[in-house]
């Protein structure tokens, strides 16, 4: 119990810098921003899995120790029931009077006999595990017992959930820790309103993809779904009052016979198919843009921009087009020619003299603030870039230059001194779907339920203990002992053994009375 | 739950019944204190009285068949029922306001920092009424008037919000009970630490009988500790179960509306924190040499870990958990 209460207290311990650090699983850039802040002592922290305190070598190591503890410390304990409950209780002590709660008094024999009197009070202790013992010391008539002693106890249970709990225990980890071997989630943008949609057929289809170690991605559960509506509405504050998106899905079946069914997702109320679920975790906008390029031919793309302000949904993000083919003469020409645009997004535009912000979250009236380049946007350096900001590298070599800042709001367009037209045609809204698949979290479940239903019955439940000993008295009567034991919880025990004992007494008392309890500080609250 | 209709009188009238609320067991806390400072320890006043008392009643026994008027009851002893009585007003107040601020909203009424604070108080409250209800018991109340009162002060002045609809992820029927399950523990853990700091106010030095310092007398007139340490004992078994069923009833929600049951989330984190603390309280108690000042700790630094999960975690770390519609 000891090792078992130092762990326990190194556990809650080691678990602290995980509430008050940034942590990777939760948040990677603001892990990378702490460590920018504090270069002395992040790096140090890093060290020590500081940042991953969830599945740092210590907290594992305590946890793992806590369990072996507790194995040890629960299967004896669990024998040792399993057996409690085959053996008979325990005889009396010698000397009941000793026992924290104890009772004597004489009774009128009447008709009953020693035998006779153990029999009704063993009647008495109902729901009782009980067993009378009687013994002949050779003076009275032979066959008739002289003594008997009922050996009482009760609340059995209180053992068994404790062991149910504990064990429920071992349960939780291991069905997390099968779940975090064959679960995967992924996040992926659905741009809504007659979108592409997507088809999670492949870790590729996300935009981002987190996995336990047994999914190589190759079997995962395919379900396709396209977003028709997403609706939002607002408060005048801005305080968003609800979200839903009205999408359709194919899984299992229909997506073998092509057909979609419909299915109205909301914050709290996630589309369960065959298993997995898909859930609405975000929103935000994406903006279209058309770009006339001088020979009169256009290209158009919506492309989502990052909310970076969660109140306003002012976004910032950024967009490329390569010319079409055909409008200049050679592909090194065309890349030298590509058009870029990077800048702000409002949904509902307010300008202070030239900068932008938003007022209301609501696409109330669109703007954007943008910076466009010409030149080389990198399409094809075969570098990696941020979907949401130009490469910085392409700029400042010049091979991407700055043209033209403008303000535009929906409809409007800016032409640039090529005669290209950079035309802003409004926004749309956009949806982040998270995919989750976790075969094991219906046992975590399950484990839970037993583990409470376990601490429940442990502290609902108290184990105790009573004596009776019959013996004869001076002519015509018999000495009742009684003397009783908390084994658990003895907080009330005192009036429970009080109540116990007149109940057992009804109707049969008369005499001398002499009870006690062995403690001496006050027994009731 | 989503229109933005809300009935601004009733509002108004939930406001009300909080101020009121307020001042009334302000009002309590001092009758209480002032019957906690004028009674003398109750030893030494049943030891006068015998002395005082058996004295007369053998003199004037000369007129036999006059019935010597009962004693009335003490100055401070009537105080102390005026300020007892003024709690269960203002407990009644606070009801009324948590019950106006959901007829006003049309929705469950703990959905802010400010909403769940009174809940957690009122919680307190309830659980201190049944655990104090024996007359020896009523000077505990100015100890758990304190940081209720505490609590409310600095949710009416600093974490006020208005009465307004939740935000969607707030719009689930988990929202009635993960909410008021995890306020119902967090209520009766924090008369639990009280009593736990009681407890262990009576076993230090503190209480030593030749002490005549104000202090001293104060832990002088504080019932045993035995019984202190029952109080804690018994509203721990209590809320531990209902605090880890807050927390499960949590993580089912987790599931539906973020996608995992379990993501450390900083208010996940803290709350498991709490309860393993409390675990730990329990294992003490069953284990040789912990019982009695080392539990009591354990308990203390289980209310710290709570107290510190409702402030610093919804005010300072951003979590999914920031709901506290304050900023």
């Amino acid at each position: 119990m000891g090792t078992a209460l130092v762990l326990l207290f190194l556990l809650a311990l080691a678990a602290i810098p995980g509430a008050l650090l940034p942590q990777r699983n939760l948040n990677e850039a603001k892990v990378a921003e702490y460590i920018a802040a504090y270069p002395t002592i992040g790096p140090w922290l890093d060290r020590l899995q500081a940042f991953d305190v969830f599945s740092s070598f210590w907290f594992t190591a305590i946890y793992v120790l806590l369990f072996i503890s507790l194995v040890g410390c629960l299967t004896p304990r669990l024998f040792e029931h399993v057996r409690s409950l085959r053996t008979a209780p325990v005889t009396a002590p010698r000397n009941l009077g000793r026992l924290p709660k104890h009772h004597r008094t004489q009774v009128p024999a009447g008709s009953a006999d020693v035998a006779g009197l153990a029999q009704t009070l063993g009647e008495r202790l109902r729901g009782w595990r009980r067993v009378t013992r009687s013994t002949s010391d050779g003076t009275g008539v032979a066959g008739v017992a002289d003594t008997a002693e009922i050996s009482a106890e009760k609340g059995y249970l209180h053992e068994f959930g404790n062991i149910v709990f504990h064990f429920s225990l071992l349960g939780l980890l291991v069905a997390i820790a099968a779940g975090k071997l064959f679960s995967y989630e992924g996040n992926v943008i659905v741009i809504a309103d007659g979108g592409p949609g997507f088809c999670s057929a492949s870790p590729a289809a996300f935009d981002s993809f987190r996995a336990g170690n047994t999914v190589d991605g190759t079997s995962l559960y395919p379900i396709c779904v396209r977003v028709n509506d997403f609706e939002t509405s607002y408060l005048p504050n801005g305080q968003a009052v609800s979200f839903r998106a009205d999408i359709d899905y194919q899984a299992g079946d229909t997506l073998d016979t092509g057909t979609w069914q419909p299915y109205l997702l909301k914050v709290n109320e996630p589309l369960r198919v065959g298993g997995d679920r898909i859930y609405l975790q975000g929103h935000g906008y994406a903006p279209t843009f058309t770009v006339t390029f001088p020979d009169g031919q256009t290209r158009t793309q919506t492309l989502q921009w990052r909310p970076d302000d969660q109140i306003t949904f002012l976004s910032s993000g950024a967009m490329r087009f390569d010319p079409p083919g055909g409008t200049y003469a050679d592909e090194r020409e065309r890349r030298k020619n590509q058009i870029a645009i990077q800048g702000l997004f409002a949904p509902t535009g307010e300008l202070d003299g030239t900068l932008l912000s938003s007022s209301f979250p609501a696409l109330n009236d669109p703007a954007v603030a943008i910076d466009v380049y010409q030149g080389d946007a990198g399409l094809d350096t075969g570098r990696p870039q941020s979907l949401f900001s130009l490469d910085p590298r392409m700029i400042d070599q010049g091979r991407l230059t700055k043209v033209a800042r403008v303000n535009l709001r929906a409809g409007e367009d800016k032409r640039l001194d090529d005669g290209t037209v950079v035309r802003f045609d409004g926004a749309t809204p956009f949806v982040n779907l998270q995919v989750s698949h976790d075969p094991a979290q219906i046992w975590v479940l399950v484990f839970a339920m037993t583990m409470m239903a376990g601490l429940l019955i442990s502290l609902i439940v108290r184990r105790r203990r009573v004596w009776v000993r019959l013996s004869h008295g001076p002519a015509g009567t018999v000495n009742v002992e009684l003397g009783g034991l908390a084994r658990t919880d003895n907080s009330g025990w005192g009036e429970e053994f009080e109540r116990l004992t007149a109940r057992l007494l009804a109707g049969l008392r008369s005499g001398s009375e002499e009870s006690g309890s062995q403690d001496k500080k006050a027994d009731r609250v | 739950m989503n229109t933005s209709d809300i009935d601004m009188g009733l509002a108004r009238y939930s406001d009300w019944a909080f101020t009121s609320s307020v001042l009334v067991l302000v009002a309590a806390l001092l009758l209480l204190a002032v019957e906690l400072a004028y009674s003398r320890s109750r030893r030494v006043e049943t030891r006068e009285f015998a002395h005082t008392r058996a004295a007369p009643v053998a003199v004037n026994s000369v007129t036999p068949g006059v019935v010597v008027e009962a004693p009335s009851r003490r100055f401070d002893e009537r105080v102390g029922a005026a300020g007892l009585a003024l709690v269960y007003v203002g407990i009644a107040l606070l009801l009324g306001c948590i019950v106006l601020r959901g007829l006003s909203t049309s929705r469950a009424p703990w959905g802010n920092m400010y909403e769940f604070i009174n809940l957690t108080c009122f919680c307190g409250l309830v659980a201190a009424a049944v655990v104090l209800r024996r007359p020896q018991y009523r000077s505990l109340w100015v100890f758990v008037l304190l940081p209720v009162l505490i609590l409310l002060t600095v949710s009416g002045r600093w974490l006020y919000s208005h009465a307004a609809p939740v935000m969607p992820a707030l719009q689930s029927y988990w929202l009635p009970i993960h909410v008021s399950v995890v306020s119902l523990g967090s209520g009766v853990f924090l008369v639990a630490g009280v009593a736990s700091i009681l407890f262990l106010l009576k076993m230090s030095r503190l209480s030593d009988p030749d002490r005549s310092d104000a202090l001293g007398r104060l832990v002088q007139k504080l019932p045993d500790a035995r019984s202190l340490d029952k109080i804690a004992y018994r509203t721990t078994i209590f809320a531990f179960p209902v605090f880890g069923f807050g927390v499960i009833f949590g993580a089912i929600w987790a599931e539906e509306a973020w996608g995992r049951y379990w993501g450390w989330d900083p208010k996940e984190t803290m709350a498991f924190i709490a309860w393993v603390i409390y675990a730990a309280y329990l294992h003490a108690r069953s284990t040789a040499g912990w019982r009695d000042r080392k539990a009591a700790w354990i308990n203390v630094a289980g209310l710290i870990a709570m107290i510190f999960n409702l402030f610093f975690i919804n005010l300072v770390t951003a979590g999914l958990h920031s709901y506290a519609g304050v900023g």
